[in-house]
């Protein structure tokens, strides 16, 4: 009787937690995993990869979404953040970086709203140059100050009250690379039915 | 009904029932503290540090909302790498090590032997904090795994992984020799969760899945971390310490028995309600919503039961300490769990998801819940290993209302912040920024309550390790909130002797 019970629990036990394994993680993956990837998503290049780990790194997605919402549910739509998003945008994706949080605007889309390397640049460097108001952390160590910008470097055009002592503040190898990353963000691509989508109605 | 079962039913519903209860018992508690006595302090103590330092990444990274250009040119405390390494600090530092030491001592008291192969635990405790101050290092250096709640690089996470098993095996080793014929509430929750828990972490930590699928792993992982494990040691607190500083039995048995088995089958489920309106599949989604409100079965039944017991003595509030922290750990775990029901259905998930909002709501459960009752189970359990009483009472009551303010305020400013950022977001007109703006006054309360809170933590790490060393004034009666009147007292007294 003693043994049967200790049985039942640890097998009770064991059964509620794999169950759970099998349904939310195991039934996605024999769905998803083999979806090909949609026609107009690119892989990552060696330095967007890079800029991705960056990405993760300093934390961006914990104030940042990758996810666009169907119409319906809530104003991405209104807000023109894309088309929402389906499985096959994030075949390339490891660590995927869905997000929970939206402290800052979502970023599935962001090079198409915003195609402007220099104003990433600024934006990172310090994000109330660009957007008064902002609460986003400068991420000032991504960058170089210099005497003088070598050629082929990227300067920020900072207004002078920001500029220290007159040297030159560049674009260091981290930054370009996170925001090679950023620019690389556009997964307005149409979508063929049926190919990249699995979304129920 | 047989004799049997009477006797099953009564040794299931009070953790101090012995059929040959005898003064005898006074010793043999003493001698199953003494074997718990080392290595629960050791968790403990290691835990009171984290809680410390974890608070202080807590309350720098609520800073920084308001604040962001504070410490703005050191990489190590950016806002992105301070996150996680509060996180992780407080979950896998501070609750988890408070609740393996609270799982060995009631172990020992509920299978009534000695605690087994006690030095399994030394090595446990070296190897999990190693775990934990590796891990938070390598974050704040920025070698993030980049998953919410797996953030520490697999080597930390492997000797978290071994620190646990080890634990485990010592406290399976005690249960296997138990003295009890059957066993208490308390006992299902800690042994399901030793068989969950590291299933669960070994798993999501080998990185199996890609793109999408990882975001469903990844938050069936997130949401599990607290269903198998932190939830299970909050629970065993309550189910024990209610009806043991009471001195009189849980309510119902039958109640207890539904609410486990009802939380062991849906709980699981639960996840990916964190990815309503994602692309994943509207099934699963929709799976983790419909679990997710039927968890309103085992909270109902928890709740009940926790309130039908201490019904009628709610005076004994005013006095004992340990009693008020895990009452109001299982107040705050009823609401939380009712809110997070109703938090999955999809129109509220519209406005809260994304916000604030979500963030005051898991404070509520590993603050408001989980931390105040391990609060309370060190209270009780300390003076019995330090064979010490608290040397300052009125510290423990500054300790709670500092806490239980600070976590009200933070909740409630969180709750209302969020609320309106949700809104505003979901109204285009708005500009993204203005709904930034507007959100920014609420979340000073983080802040502020969040100070309040590592005010009481501070004070109360001075307490426990003051009790640790043996210092401070010595007291010869419990250390209660305030001196009984004469009835009372000898009402109080009767129920710690009872309690021992």
């Amino acid at each position: 009787m003693m043994f049967f019970r200790s049985f039942l629990f640890f097998f009770g036990v064991l059964a509620t937690l794999l169950l759970g394994w099998a349904g939310l993680v195991g039934m996605p993956d024999a769905m998803i995993s083999e979806i090909p990837p949609p026609e107009g998503l690119q892989r990552y290049t060696a330095e967007q990869l890079y800029g991705r780990s960056i990405y993760i790194r300093e934390g961006c997605l914990y104030c940042h979404s990758q996810q666009v919402r169907p119409e319906g549910f809530g104003s991405d739509q209104a807000r023109f953040w894309g088309r929402p998003s389906v499985p096959g945008d994030y075949v390339f994706d490891k660590p995927h970086l869905l997000g929970t949080m939206r402290t800052g605007p979502d970023l599935l889309n962001i090079a198409a709203r915003q195609p402007s390397e220099q104003w990433h640049m600024l934006h990172l460097y310090d994000p109330r140059i660009v957007v008064p108001g902002s609460i986003m952390p400068p991420f000032s160590w991504l960058f170089e100050k210099k005497p003088t910008a070598a050629p082929g470097d990227i300067v920020l055009n900072l207004p002078d009250s920001l500029k220290p002592d007159g040297r030159a503040i560049v674009a260091g190898r981290d930054a370009k690379a996170l925001v090679a990353y950023l620019l690389s963000l556009d997964r307005t691509y149409p979508i063929s039915q049926g190919t990249a989508t699995l979304k129920g109605k | 009904m047989t004799k049997q079962r009477t006797a099953r039913r009564n040794s299931a519903v009070n953790p101090d029932f012995s059929p040959a209860a005898a003064p005898a018992d006074e010793q043999s508690r003493i001698a199953l503290d003494e074997s718990a006595r080392t290595p629960t302090v050791v968790y403990f103590a290691t835990a009171v540090v984290w809680l410390v330092v974890g608070s202080v990444f807590g309350l720098l990274t609520g800073l920084k909302f308001s604040l962001p250009d504070l410490l703005g040119t050191i990489p190590a405390l950016t806002f992105g790498r301070i996150r996680p390494a509060h996180l992780n600090t407080i979950m896998y530092g501070w609750a988890s090590l408070a609740g393996c030491g609270m799982i060995v001592w009631l172990t020992t008291r509920l299978c009534k032997v000695q605690l087994q192969l006690g030095w399994f635990h030394y090595v446990s405790a070296l190897l999990w904090n190693l775990g934990v101050l590796g891990g938070t290092i390598a974050v704040l250096a920025g070698y993030s795994q980049g998953l919410e709640w797996l953030e520490f690089p697999r080597i930390f996470g492997a000797m978290i992984a071994a620190g646990f098993l080890l634990f485990a095996a010592s406290v399976v080793q005690t249960f296997r020799v138990r003295q009890v014929e059957h066993l208490y509430v308390s006992l299902w929750y800690i042994l399901a969760s030793l068989l969950w828990f590291p299933l669960l972490y070994v798993v999501a930590n080998l990185g199996l899945y890609q793109g999408v699928v990882e975001a469903a792993m990844n938050w069936w992982f997130g949401h599990n971390a607290l269903a198998v494990w932190f939830t299970p040691i909050g629970l065993a607190g309550a189910y024990y310490f209610i009806p043991k500083v009471l001195g009189r039995p849980i309510y119902s048995y039958y109640l207890g028995l539904l609410g486990f088995w009802a939380f062991a089958l849906f709980y699981n489920w639960n996840g990916i309600h964190h990815l309503v309106g994602g692309p994943v599949p509207t099934w699963l989604v929709t799976v983790s919503i419909v679990a997710s409100v039927m968890m309103v079965v085992p909270v109902l039944a928890v709740a009940v039961n926790h309130h039908l017991t201490t019904v009628g003595h709610f005076r004994m509030l005013r006095f004992s300490p340990t009693l008020r922290f895990v009452v109001f750990g299982s107040m705050s775990y009823t609401a939380v769990s009712f809110q997070g029901s109703l938090e999955s259905i999809r129109s509220f998930q519209e406005v809260a998801h994304f916000t604030h909002y979500t963030i005051g709501h898991a404070h509520l459960g590993v603050y408001g819940f989980l931390s105040m009752i391990l609060f309370g189970a060190m209270y009780y359990i300390m003076p019995r290993l330090a064979r010490w009483e608290w040397p300052y009472p009125s510290l423990i009551k500054a300790h709670f209302w500092t806490t239980a303010i600070g976590i009200a305020l933070y909740v409630v400013t969180m709750s209302i912040g969020g609320w309106i950022q949700g809104l505003q977001m979901n109204d285009a007109a708005i500009p993204f920024i203005d709904v930034v703006q507007n959100t920014k006054l609420w979340l000073w309360g983080r802040s502020i309550g969040g100070t309040l809170m590592l005010i009481g933590h501070l004070i109360f790490a001075y307490q426990f390790f003051s009790i640790i060393k043996r210092a401070g004034p010595r007291r010869f009666a419990p250390a209660l909130f305030r001196e009984p009147a004469p009835i009372e007292a000898v009402r109080i007294e009767e129920r710690a002797a009872k309690a021992g």
